[in-house]
């Protein structure tokens, strides 16, 4: 296809950035691995409900639940991140406050999820502050 | 920003609401919704990972009756937005993306998600 717009205005950002395609394939592709990992979470918020500290950290410092716990939450925070970028983008409309969100909601996914996913490897590895 | 004004599709409020429409709004408040879930999460696990202290404040934040609103409010969210997420998988296949199997979707999406989420919610607080 030719070009319909001068490269100036692809500066301005009125055109596209060609990263809608990205976006909607790590969007889905997060879908597809949150789907057997939301049935799994569900299980494992089930079964340890009700259990006392010793049992829940015990099955959480399991790798059979460990593992797909961080893989749960790489693809939930990716996901999530993808999704509140697109909100932002549809309705807050004054560009710096824009930007601004984006850039918060980027970070934040990214503190949050590296926390968690930590939190999961000093239960791996048995570290204790208790 | 636009240094010029485009011509703009007509806004939600002059359409009559139905269905389909109320459903995709529905999809984008839980998945918002969703995502402060992930903090829950996040500090579930770093209580466990801190000690049978900071464990109990979470364990009796959960059982609080705030504690328990918001996590039915995350339970309701997560299955439609994984039920509905299945539909909207669906369609990007190219399938079903015809009225009477939106509806037919869709309508099985709103009788399921307080089914699931009422079983749920009794396994974890019985």
């Amino acid at each position: 296809m030719s070009e319909y717009q001068t490269p100036l205005k692809r500066v301005r950002g009125l055109g596209s950035a060609r990263e809608g395609v990205g976006h909607w394939w790590g969007q889905r592709l997060t879908a597809i691995a949150l789907a057997p990992l939301s049935i799994w979470f569900a299980w494992l918020v089930v079964s340890l409900s009700g259990s006392d500290y010793t049992s829940v950290r015990q099955t959480l410092a399991s790798p059979l639940q460990a593992i797909p716990m961080i893989l749960f939450i790489y693809a939930l925070f990716h996901h999530g991140q993808l999704g509140l970028q697109v909100v932002i983008e549809d309705y807050v409309h004054q560009r710096p406050l824009e930007i601004g969100l984006l850039i918060l909601v980027k970070f934040l996914a990214l503190a949050a999820g590296l926390t968690a996913t930590i939190a999961v490897l000093i239960l791996i590895f048995g570290a204790t502050n208790s | 920003m636009a240094s010029r004004a485009r011509p703009l599709s007509p806004h939600l409020q002059i359409y009559k609401p139905h269905l389909l429409m109320t459903m995709s709004i529905v999809h984008r408040a839980t998945g918002v919704a969703l995502t402060f879930a992930a903090l829950l999460l996040t500090w579930g696990l770093v209580a466990v990972a801190s000690g049978p202290l900071a464990f109990a404040d979470f364990q009796e934040f959960m059982r609080s009756i705030v504690g328990r609103l918001i996590v039915a409010g995350f339970v309701v969210s997560m299955l439609y937005h994984f039920l509905n997420g299945l539909r909207h998988l669906n369609w990007d296949t190219g399938r079903g993306l015809d009225l009477r199997s939106s509806y037919v979707t869709g309508w099985s999406v709103v009788v399921l998600t307080p089914l699931l989420s009422a079983l749920i919610l009794w396994l974890v607080w019985t």
